[in-house]
């Protein structure tokens, strides 16, 4: 593929930082001993990877590097966490989540609501934000844990989980509170020390590092037990040798992204609002999706009313660009987006609904190319459309 | 990413027929603005009942852009009785194939089309209101439903939803749909026992009393032996505890012959010896 890349698709995956893959590089042939061995040569090895859990510590604001676990994924720290407070606490059968977390927990808390739990999935409003009193009222005595997005993947819209956690434990100071912080990370601050949070989940991949390797902040005083049984490593609860070079990556990303977040929270929040105040303004049948004051500043979820998503992504990646769809046809699962459906997003825009994610190497160039080009993509498209009546009214009334 | 073939791109990307026909002969539709796919098609028909114009207006994906935009190119030209023997595998096909889980684009192409051709017949579209619908989530009949089935060969519910969508969003349909994929292949499967070698025949009878006979008895400490088979007679000879059972000419009438006329022909006749 000769065409440039304009890559807006930052909330699947990012480009691994070229600063962090710089760090890994000497973990693959020079510096491979085991961080278990006796010898210097090993030796050398552990203290990078305490290094990076150092890192992984400051960057979400974690009392004690050790309450830090290096896992493969955000999925493997939702399930982590999810599953052992459950073993943990046998004798609770009700836990919490939302209807808009990623599949990573969502189709755990179904699992477990095939075994017998009984689950609350918490309702969002139309801005997609959560509603804190039906939080209060769902937790009981017998409630296990509560499970909430810090920002959600679709929208980007941020959740209280700061406030959230300590209405939980108003209500029952036992109930273990996990955050599933893997869209959060890197575009707003993070500081669990002084919440109410016992677990939180990262994942590399979504700040810079690789694909492979993410972490489970597991609050001193709650009790987990192993998740791969095995060897000491990561103080016994995930065993098998560490994934030395990734780690180090991640503790780079960490590093990097924490430095980064005034430039997130400015200028990549400036050209995210470039893009969608553009676009608004020159597509008379676009419309966002979501709360505009409460979200994360890289994402932007627009619905293209009338038209279907596939189309549009497909029509956008023959411009070399790159964003993802709600829709039901990018899936596979013939269903559109739950996220979107919950917060009662109506057909004719949930269908044609696209997430343009930024990240800090997105350029103002690139967005003024997608400005420039995206318009005349969506009108082409409009074309075929059989709803030209209610089309034709939303032109004239973007016209006023 | 979709494992288009060039086809398929080329038509989504540069859509043939696009639009209205001011006065057509006929117009057709299919799908719904909830379900993510939604299909109007216009046709003009000349005196002699032959296609002179096809345009299409799509919402949906690229595969359904493209199954609408090739359906046009094909209509061109046909009669309206060559166009109602279109099936949705040829539209399909004109494209290179479609991706397994996208098959339901040719399907609505070819829903619409039937549309169509009822109304420049003058058919009453309510007429088809009174169907019984199966999946309510995307709001597919009974009918639809078998003609997806027996014309596409369809054997498991997963092929089903990706054809006909039908099942792919709540799941309370999916007995329903089961059920008639059961019994269309039980239909396929009955076959004239005259037409049949006597081996085939013999497996066949072998087959179903280990599946569904032998298993039953043996829980009564009984047994069936095939002895021999001539012409629709089915020799057979009962073993154990069936043998001694007075109960035995029961037995053989009432689930013996009984499942061997449900599962092979209803021609079958059980002789014991």
């Amino acid at each position: 593929m000769s065409q440039k890349i304009v890559y807006l698709d930052n909330n699947a995956t990012t480009m691994t930082d070229p600063e962090v893959f710089e760090a890994m590089k000497p973990y693959f042939c020079d510096l491979y001993g085991n961080p278990s061995s006796m010898h210097e040569f090993g030796g050398q090895v552990a203290k990078a990877v305490e290094k990076a859990r150092e890192q992984v510590k400051d960057f979400i604001g974690a009392k004690d590097a050790k309450e830090i676990i290096f896992t493969a994924s955000g999925s493997e720290g939702d399930n982590m966490a999810i599953r052992g407070i459950l073993e943990a606490n046998k004798n609770k059968k009700h836990i919490i989540t939302t209807k808009i977390e990623h599949p990573a927990v969502l189709n755990l808390f179904k699992y477990f609501e095939k075994q017998g739990y009984e689950v609350t999935y918490l309702s969002v409003d139309s801005k997609g934000n959560l509603d804190l009193n039906e939080l209060s009222n769902s937790v009981t005595e017998d409630t296990a844990i509560v499970s909430l997005m810090y920002a959600n993947n679709e929208t980007g819209v941020i959740l209280p989980v700061e406030k959230a956690a300590k209405i939980v434990k108003q209500k029952n100071p036992k109930t273990k509170v996990h955050v599933d912080a893997v869209q959060a990370a890197g575009k707003i601050p993070l500081d669990v020390k002084n919440t109410d949070i016992d677990l939180l989940t990262i994942a590399g991949h979504k700040i810079h590092a690789p694909k492979g390797i993410g972490a489970l902040y597991v609050k001193t005083g709650t009790l987990l037990p192993a998740f791969v049984i095995g060897g000491h490593q990561e103080r016994g609860k995930r065993a098998g040798t560490e994934n030395v070079p990734y780690i180090v990556g991640l503790g780079k990303a960490c590093e990097i992204a924490k430095n980064s977040l005034e430039y997130e929270m400015n200028e990549v929040k400036r050209l995210r609002d470039k893009l969608e105040n553009g676009i608004i303004k020159s597509v008379y049948n676009a419309k966002v999706n979501g709360s505009t004051t409460n979200r994360v500043p890289n994402t932007t979820n627009i619905g293209f009313q009338y038209i279907e998503g596939e189309l549009i992504l497909l029509h956008l990646s023959d411009l070399g660009i790159c964003a993802s769809s709600g829709s039901a046809c990018t899936s596979g699962s013939l269903e559109p987006s739950h996220v979107l459906k919950s917060m009662g997003v109506p057909f004719e825009a949930l269908h044609g609904s696209i997430r343009f994610s930024l990240s800090r190497f997105t350029t103002e160039e690139e967005i003024d190319y997608v400005l420039k080009v995206l318009p005349d993509v969506i009108f082409k498209l409009n074309k075929i459309s059989p709803y030209q009546r209610e089309l034709k009214a939303l032109e004239e009334a973007h016209k006023r | 990413m979709w494992d288009y073939t060039d086809k398929v791109m080329d038509h989504y990307k540069n859509p043939r027929n696009v639009g209205e026909i001011e006065n057509p002969s006929a117009i057709g539709e299919a799908g719904s603005l909830v379900c993510g796919d939604a299909l109007k098609l216009y046709l003009k028909v000349d005196d002699n009942g032959i296609i002179t114009d096809a345009k299409f207006q799509t919402f949906g994906c690229g595969s359904a852009v493209a199954s609408s935009s090739v359906l046009t190119e094909m209509l061109k030209g046909m009669t309206i009785d060559e166009a109602s023997k279109i099936t949705n595998q040829q539209i399909a096909d004109a494209l290179g194939g479609l991706p397994p889980q996208k098959m339901h684009c040719s399907v609505m192409g070819h829903e619409a089309l039937e549309s169509a051709i009822a109304n420049y017949k003058g058919e009453d579209a309510a007429a088809h209101c009174d169907e019984k619908i199966i999946c309510t989530c995307y709001h597919v009949t009974e009918s639809a439903l078998r003609e997806a089935v027996e014309q596409n060969n369809l054997t498991d519910l997963e092929d089903v939803m990706n054809y006909t969508k039908a099942g792919g969003a709540c799941g309370q349909c999916h007995i329903a749909i089961q059920k008639i994929i059961d019994e269309i292949k039980n239909k396929k499967e009955k076959v004239d026992i005259k037409n049949m070698s006597t081996t085939q025949l013999v497996l066949k009878i072998n087959n179903v009393i280990e599946k569904h006979i032998a298993s039953e008895l043996r829980k009564d400490g009984g047994d069936i032996e095939l002895v021999d088979v001539k012409d629709n007679k089915v020799f057979v000879s009962l073993k154990g505890m069936c043998k001694s059972c007075k109960f035995s000419s029961n037995t053989l009438k009432n689930f013996v012959e009984a499942s061997l006329k449900e599962h092979i022909s209803p021609d079958i006749e059980v002789v014991e010896v």
